[in-house]
């Protein structure tokens, strides 16, 4: 919401800098985002009149102007603008100025020439027609500034003399004199040869780039001057002959020397707040008024409209309103405007709408947009021959009804969306946009201002659904005042009384489907600092929210009708809050009984499980909890899994986000795809991420966590096992074993391994399948592990118990075996341990070998085997026969033997 | 004999201190101090002296040998710290040179935030909750006051499952406050961090997945002063201490009265400069008293309870912490990015 600091000030005075301005409204709840000077960029730029003017010795094209900036002396600056005349005031930016767009200006020469500055043009001031139309520049074509697009074959001969025909009644003819008329229109006296003898003509004109020598095209039948349109020409044949120029002022009062600033409202300061929803009051010059007022302790003075009417016609018998739904439209208000005459408002309702951000279109648009801003209440103008039968009806859509609205968009509705009809047909979008067919257009003659109420759901889904959140929409959505309808009415006839913009027919027609109740409240000072932790005496709480116009008679509160946010003790208390100030509550600790709090079991394995990842050289990733379902296809997962059932968003942002993943493997495969892409050589990654199945209580989800590693560069299968293994011995799980595991289509069928803890399975780790690789455009081998949190929660061993430490040495034997290829490690391993009873104390692979010396289909596996016992020192008489009983039972079970 | 000590004592004295290694000072030390040295030679003819002369050689002679002990031992110690010496110098190496880093892993840096706030909270007997962030919409909205209609409730905003809007992703982590008030009775003091989803394009400050952490106190008498004294304690262990904060009137639907706190910007004081845009202070956080219905709508009397409630943005905590210039790298996963924390 933009506010317009001199627009409030005709409300409540305030003589505070914009920082002390923006930091009070933000600490009583209207937050200042940021505060624009308006004419910030612009100094030393005064009103200069002009004196005299001369063409340039040197150029074609421009003029060497004297002016009075209102110094002792004339200033001299030449420009190559030509709308301009001697006795103009004209914008001058003078040596050593400012202007928007970070331009400097100094003097200088132009073509040997001094100029001690500039002549602004609207856009060299930041404005443009809409700001000023008066000052929009219509250019006669001047035949000295011909320039024949094609040199060799130029439409207009050069040299040509006054009298040369152009074509039917069009001739050259030389300007002798221009006069000034009263309405902002030249009077040129121009001479011409014809073949017997001197013509001459007097010509009105509203071009402004028309000067005594100049050569221009005359039509003598018609009595008027050519422009470029009327020559039939290009504007690159006329190059200087532009619809631009110099910012030519026609503003009342102003003297040479002024400050440009006030004559352009660049002296305004337009304040930008966020304000919340619940606040839509706020929306307006009057509601943040009321809190500034409030927040100073500033007098507020709002403004009674006053309408005098008496218009031609009876409003009943011109106009009828009809509310067929009256839930939707609580209440109706018009009033009808005649003889109408559709014209630019007034400079100071311009600048204002502009400050706020509202474009000037034209008196009657301008009316309901000042309404608008000014009091929070939008209305709608509609040009009354248009609404057929003089009928209004607020009805509901019906079912494939369309409008054209008055972005000339076409809108399909439905029965769910309100509209504003006549007899035959919509004719607006209730609370969103008026359509085409009824616009205020240059003839429109009697026109109907409509100020509803409507409700604000219906017109928050309409505009959802149509796509058209509008500044009415915006405002309508959130629940507007009811009791605003009528004084919002007035004031737009009051304007147009004031501007002479029509004549207001007498009398109101106005629907009221629900008579708001005032809202009462309790005043409870005790409770209030209670919650407060404050000690606000109860007649300081009474004055702020009467300063907020609450009406206070004893412990009754009254709550004004546009405060439809106040319902209870606890509105009250931030009221008194935000002007007692947020920040004079007292700062105190928590008190009463005192809570254990912490981590959870869960929690605590949460973080202890990150922090074995990140010992083992594994970095924390956070992936997206949706994917694409296309990634189900990328890691090869069947058709028919039932992990392709997932939960599916019913509005995604796209694809690549649109169902929950019932997986954690694509996300990692995608970051290790991009960690890859990114030629990062070596990664270790994890997650403890969440995935999504169905199932759940109440139609929710399943969420379990799952502990995913992902790596690529300088790894293998066996430095993953490593991995999980480190996290499974951290955990202290028992009982931990390893299967092969060959058919999970993400892995490589030999390079997979399900990993049982207690039973269970906890998860799979390998290499990930190379035609999955292939999907992610990857030929690098990609390793990851998906440990389910869930069963590593559950295996997780209990507190670690002391366990002696070995008071006597141990014996070390080195047994090398030779066995099938096809035998696993673990189960020799298993065997040994079997057979080798209790002296054995470890048991460590150190070899694997296959090649010379052992038989094809074989291979060597060689252990070194630590016994201990926990009374002696053992002597190779305890440990023969435990390798004895080894190598039979390796030999019968697996036959594997000595090497 | 006087005169073959003195030259024993000479002569031996010379030759320790110029011994060259350890091995040269044992064969001196044997040449003059041991059994067939030259000084036990030396005594042998004790016996040839008159009983007068016998003590005052016998004093001299053993003068004699403790000072020659003693010069071995100097000698001795001498050659070994020389030889230490010389070791450590062929030991020596370029410190210069790099070393072999362990394989470390690295904490993600929106969790390091985290783990401070969590540290910080729990220290104030604070438990931290998790929740499910499939949620239905009547705790993630009408159990916290946004009714039917409210703006956020639209599917522009919102990520829902079923047509009926019935079942969405968490569009906060406030829901929490609903199933710890569910879940357990006064006085309640929780924290509930995780992860949400808004309907937002990626881009340099959106994210339509982020993480926020919420808190609530309920007990009775609790006051907004309370909230003002626990959230400014919090900031000051978050920032150091005299951290300076502001607390400003706002809207939420599940607080009344509302409020956002603000930071002091570290950088500038106050002033405004480009960290803070201007403003010379740094959102931080939204919180709020306890909206009564919300209370109600849990069974809790807001006539005997109350209690304050807290929300804030983990991304945006660990951007500005680490200066984090674009919320995208948070979820980009570079590993050159994540072993910078």
């Amino acid at each position: 919401m933009l506010l317009s600091r001199k627009w409030l000030n005709e409300f409540v005075k305030t003589d505070v800098s914009d920082r002390e301005f923006d930091e009070a409204m933000t600490l009583s709840g209207s937050k200042v985002e940021t505060t624009a000077d308006l004419g910030a960029e612009i100094s030393n730029v005064v009103v200069g009149k002009i004196l005299s003017m001369e063409r340039h010795p040197d150029s074609d094209h421009m003029w060497v102007c004297q002016l009075d900036v209102g110094q002792s002396a004339a200033v001299q600056i030449v420009t190559g603008a030509w709308n301009i005349h001697p006795g103009d005031f004209v914008p001058v930016a003078l040596h050593k100025s400012t202007l928007p767009g970070g331009v400097k200006i100094e003097k200088g020469k132009l073509r040997g020439i001094p100029s001690n500055g500039m002549l602004c043009s609207l856009k060299e001031l930041n404005l443009d027609e809409r700001d000023f139309p008066y000052a929009a520049v219509t250019p006669a074509a001047l035949l000295n500034d011909y320039k024949p697009i094609d040199p060799e074959k130029p439409s207009i001969p050069a040299g040509i003399a006054p009298g040369y025909k152009l074509f039917g009644s069009v001739a050259a003819a030389r300007v002798d004199e221009v006069v000034p008329n009263a309405d902002g229109s030249w009077q040129c006296r121009l001479s011409w040869a014809e073949q017997d003898g001197p013509g001459a003509g007097i010509a009105d004109t509203q071009c402004q780039n028309i000067h005594a020598g100049d050569l221009v095209a005359f039509d003598t039948k018609a009595g008027t001057i050519c422009t470029l349109a009327g020559l039939h020409a290009g504007q690159k044949e006329f190059p200087h002959c532009i619809p631009d120029g110099i910012f030519v002022l026609r503003e009342e009062g102003i003297a040479p020397g002024d400050d440009i600033k006030p004559v352009i409202n660049a002296d305004d300061h337009v304040v930008e707040f966020e304000i919340t929803p619940n606040r839509p009051d706020c929306l307006s010059v009057i509601g943040l008024a009321r809190e500034v007022s409030a927040t100073f302790h500033a007098p507020l003075t709002l403004h009674e409209p006053v309408v005098k009417g008496g218009g031609p016609g009876v409003l009943t018998e011109l106009l009828d309103v009809e509310t067929p739904d009256p839930e939707l439209c609580p209440r109706y208000t018009a009033r009808m405007v005649r003889n109408v005459k559709i014209a630019p408002s007034p400079k100071w309702m311009r600048e204002r709408l502009r400050a706020m951000g509202v474009r000037p279109i034209n008196n009657i648009v301008d009316i309901t947009n000042y309404v608008m801003l000014e009091y929070g209440q939008p209305m709608h103008a509609f040009d009354y021959r248009y609404v057929k039968g003089g009928k209004i009806i607020v009805r509901r859509a019906k079912e494939g009804e369309t409008l054209t609205t008055l972005d000339g968009n076409v809108r399909k509705l439905t029965p769910n969306m309100l509209v504003i009809a006549d007899d035959t047909r919509a004719v607006g979008l209730a609370g969103v946009m008026g359509g085409e067919n009824s616009e205020i257009v240059a003839d429109t003659a009697d026109v109907v201002f409509e100020s509803a109420n409507f409700d604000g759901t219906c017109i928050r889904k309409t505009a959802l659904a149509l796509g058209m959140r509008t500044e009415a929409s915006a405002k309508f959505e959130k629940g507007l005042d009811p009791l605003n309808t009528l004084p919002a009415v007035d004031r737009a006839c009051e304007l147009v009384e004031l501007l002479g913009a029509g004549e207001v027919v007498d009398g109101v027609i106005d629907i009221l489907n629900r008579v708001p109740q005032p809202s009462v409240l309790k005043l409870e000072p005790e409770k209030i600092n209670a919650l407060l932790g404050t000690d606000v005496p109860a007649g300081e709480m009474v004055r702020i929210l009467q300063s907020l116009s609450f009406q206070v008679e004893g412990d009754q509160v009254t709550v004004p009708s546009w405060r439809g946010d106040v319902l209870r003790m606890a509105d009250l208390a931030e009221e008194v809050a935000r002007f007692h100030g947020y920040n004079r509550i007292p700062v105190t600790l928590m008190r009463g009984q005192t809570t254990a709090g912490g981590y959870s079991k869960e929690q605590l394995l949460e973080n202890r499980l990150g922090a074995i990842c990140r010992s083992c050289g594994y970095s924390e990733i956070i992936t997206y909890s949706f994917i694409s379902p296309a990634y189900y296809d990328k890691i090869r997962m069947p058709a028919d899994s039932p992990l392709r059932k997932s939960f599916k968003i019913m509005n995604p942002l796209g694809e690549d986000t649109s169902i929950m993943r019932t997986t954690t493997l694509p996300s990692m495969l995608e970051i290790l795809t991009r960690n890859y892409n990114y030629r990062n050589k070596s990664v270790r990654l994890y997650e403890l991420g969440r995935v999504y199945h169905l199932g759940g209580e109440d139609g929710l989800a399943v969420e379990s966590k799952v502990l995913t590693l992902g790596a690529y560069g300088g790894m293998d299968f066996f430095s993953l096992k490593g991995a999980v293994e480190a996290i499974l011995r951290e955990l202290r799980v028992q009982d931990v074993h390893f299967e092969p595991c060959v058919d999970n289509p993400a892995y490589h069928p030999g390079r997979c391994a399900c990993v049982y803890a207690g039973g269970d399975v906890a998860g799979v780790f390998g290499q990930i399948h190379p035609l999955a690789a292939k999907n992610y455009d990857v030929d690098a081998e990609f390793y990851c592990a998906e440990l389910s949190f869930h069963a590593l929660n559950l295996a997780q061993g209990s507190s670690p118990q002391y366990v002696p430490l070995p008071r006597f040495p141990a014996v070390t034997r080195d047994l090398a075996l030779v066995c099938d290829e096809a035998v696993p490690v673990a189960k020799l391993e298993d065997c040994i341990s079997r057979a080798a009873g209790k002296l054995l104390d470890q048991i460590t692979l150190f070899d694997v070998y296959r090649g010379q010396g052992v038989p094809e289909g074989r291979k060597s596996v060689a252990f070194s085997l630590e016994f201990r016992a926990a009374d002696r020192t053992l002597a190779d008489d305890d440990v023969a026969p435990v390798l004895k009983n080894a190598l039979a039972a390796l030999e019968k079970e697996l036959n594997a033997t000595l090497r | 004999m006087k005169e073959q000590l003195a030259k024993i004592r000479a002569e031996a004295l010379s030759a320790f201190e110029s011994a060259m290694d350890a091995a040269g000072l044992d064969a001196l030390r044997i040449k003059y101090l041991g059994k067939k040295g030259e000084l036990t030679a030396v005594l042998k003819q004790m016996g040839k002296l008159t009983a007068e002369e016998r003590p005052a050689m016998g004093q001299l002679a053993n003068d004699v040998r403790a000072a020659l002990e003693q010069a071995v031992g100097t000698a001795a110690r001498k050659l070994e710290e020389a030889a230490l010496e010389r070791r450590l110098q062929t030991e020596t190496v370029d410190v210069t040179m790099p070393g072999a880093a362990p394989r470390q892993g690295h904490r993600h840096p929106m969790y390091i935030a985290l783990d401070q706030i969590k540290e910080i909270f729990i220290g104030m007997g604070f438990e931290v909750l998790d929740g499910p962030e499939i949620e239905l919409a009547e705790l993630n909205f009408d159990r916290l006051n946004a009714e039917e209609g409210h703006p956020s409730r639209d599917w522009s905003d919102t990520f829902y499952f079923d047509a009926d809007s019935r079942v969405m992703l968490r569009s906060q982590t406030s829901p929490m406050q609903v199933r710890a008030m569910d879940s357990r009775r006064p006085p309640i003091r929780i924290i509930a961090p995780g992860r949400v989803f808004r309907k937002d394009e990626v881009d340099a400050t959106h994210s339509p997945m982020f993480h926020q952490v919420e808190g609530m106190v309920i007990d009775k008498g609790v006051t907004m002063a309370d909230l003002k004294g626990t959230l400014s304690l919090v900031m000051e262990k978050l920032y150091g201490e005299g951290t300076v904060t502001r607390f400003r009137p706002h809207h939420f639907p599940f607080t009344e009265p509302s409020c956002e706190m603000d930071v002091q910007c570290h950088k500038c004081g106050g002033v405004g400069c480009p960290t803070c845009k201007g403003e010379g202070w740094i959102e931080i956080l939204g919180a709020g008293m306890i909206h009564p219905r919300v209370l109600e709508m849990a069974g809790i009397d807001p006539e005997v309870y109350s209690g304050w409630a807290f929300g804030m943005g983990l991304e945006r905590l660990a951007m500005r912490q680490f200066k984090i210039a674009d919320l995208r790298l948070i979820f980009e996963n570079d590993i050159r990015f994540l072993e910078q924390f």
